[in-house]
């Protein structure tokens, strides 16, 4: 008998195949989204403590009211000028610390009537249980922008990196420099200008 | 006569679609790298406000998911349109996020409990009240760590409408 060659198989079915798997995945699965603003609670302490006495041109108010309406420092505001406001508030400088050291790496004006420095400026932001929550994400977004803006444009002075990249960097396992210094520098910037943003318990 | 019906005969060739299964499993290749299967159904609304100043969550298995919005409309008329907490596959109550909370913990090792994140997904029409007594809850069982999960993107994506 004569050999008859295999017959070939069609593959012409195999592209529905692969769509039908496609389709399931693309059903079943989502792209996750797992980055946000990381915040840090404050702990439940039951015990009396005694008031700290922070002087009004050190506190910055944010209000947010069941309308979604800004109030800062007692006058409304829209929403684009807030990350404005709010870093020149923490770069005014115009005093000292509690060492009595001056900020000598604040740009701001200097008021005498606005925060003595950075290390005392605190952001107190209040908002209403009828506050919608993507407004109050907004807020805290600018609120957090005014820091990073702020320790930028201090890593970019010292070392000529921004500070979003220096915590990219340390992060990153490929990294060639010294991470221990680059630790230490991330470090020294966040002392200067330290993230202090209280809210306000209703 | 013929000369000229020949010409007409060429027909175009037929394209190939040989490669076409390559092409589909590249893609479902790449989605199935680039997913994660879905962990939980969601019964509620979650579209989720957008921000830029975001750090990345690593460590997918230290983190714990509150999410929070107004019920999906299939379950309006059982559960109202008030904006509510969902906890694993389940609508929850804010007192039911201690024993959530105290279940996830029980289920990871000791020695990580400590780096275990909260990540509230909260739509973005949700009012501030349910946000705070969740955090409220979370205070009260020591689980301060928390990330308001946003989509990477300008906030005046957050404006009504969009």
């Amino acid at each position: 008998m004569a050999k008859r060659a295999a017959p070939e198989v069609n593959a012409g079915s195999m592209a529905d195949i692969a769509f039908l798997l496609l389709i399931f995945f693309l059903v079943t699965t989502t792209i996750e989204t797992d980055s946000g603003i990381s915040r840090k609670l404050p702990p439940i302490d039951d015990t009396q403590q005694e008031d700290v006495i922070i002087k009004e041109k050190n506190l910055f108010t944010v209000l947010i009211n069941g309308k979604d309406q800004l109030l800062v420092e007692d006058e409304l505001m829209e929403l684009k000028d807030l990350r404005k406001a709010a870093t020149a508030f923490l770069d005014n400088g115009g005093g000292t610390d509690n060492e009595g050291n001056k900020c000598d790496y604040c740009h701001g004006k200097k008021d005498p009537s606005s925060s003595d420095h950075p290390d005392k400026a605190i952001i107190s932001l209040k908002n209403d249980r009828e506050t919608t929550y993507s407004v109050y994400i907004s807020v805290q977004n600018e609120l957090v922008a005014a820091y990073n803006d702020l320790r930028d444009r201090r890593a970019q002075d010292l070392y000529g990196i921004t500070f979003k990249e220096m915590q990219k960097n340390l992060s990153d396992v490929n990294y060639k420099g010294n991470k221990d210094k680059l630790k230490e520098k991330i470090e020294k910037i966040q002392v200067e200008y330290p993230q202090k943003l209280s809210e306000v318990q209703n | 006569m013929s000369k000229f019906k020949k010409k007409k005969s060429g027909d175009l060739p037929a394209i190939s679609t040989a490669s076409l299964p390559d092409i589909v499993f590249m893609l479902l290749f790449f989605f199935m790298v680039a997913t994660v299967m879905r962990e939980n159904t969601l019964l509620i609304k979650n579209n989720l406000p957008s921000a830029d100043q975001i750090e990345k969550l690593d460590k997918k298995d230290l983190v714990m998911y509150i999410y929070a919005g107004q019920p999906q409309e299939r379950f309006q008329s059982q559960f109202g349109k008030e904006s509510r907490i969902q906890l694993n596959d389940k609508f929850a109550d804010v007192k039911d996020i201690a024993a959530f909370i105290a279940a996830e913990r029980a289920s990871k090792r000791e020695e990580l409990r400590d780096y275990l994140t909260t990540s509230l997904k909260v739509d973005k029409d949700a009012n501030m009240g349910l946000v705070g007594d969740i955090k409220q809850e979370l205070r009260k069982v020591n689980a301060l760590k928390i990330n308001y999960t946003t989509k990477k993107g300008d906030i005046t994506l957050n404006k009504k409408g969009n």
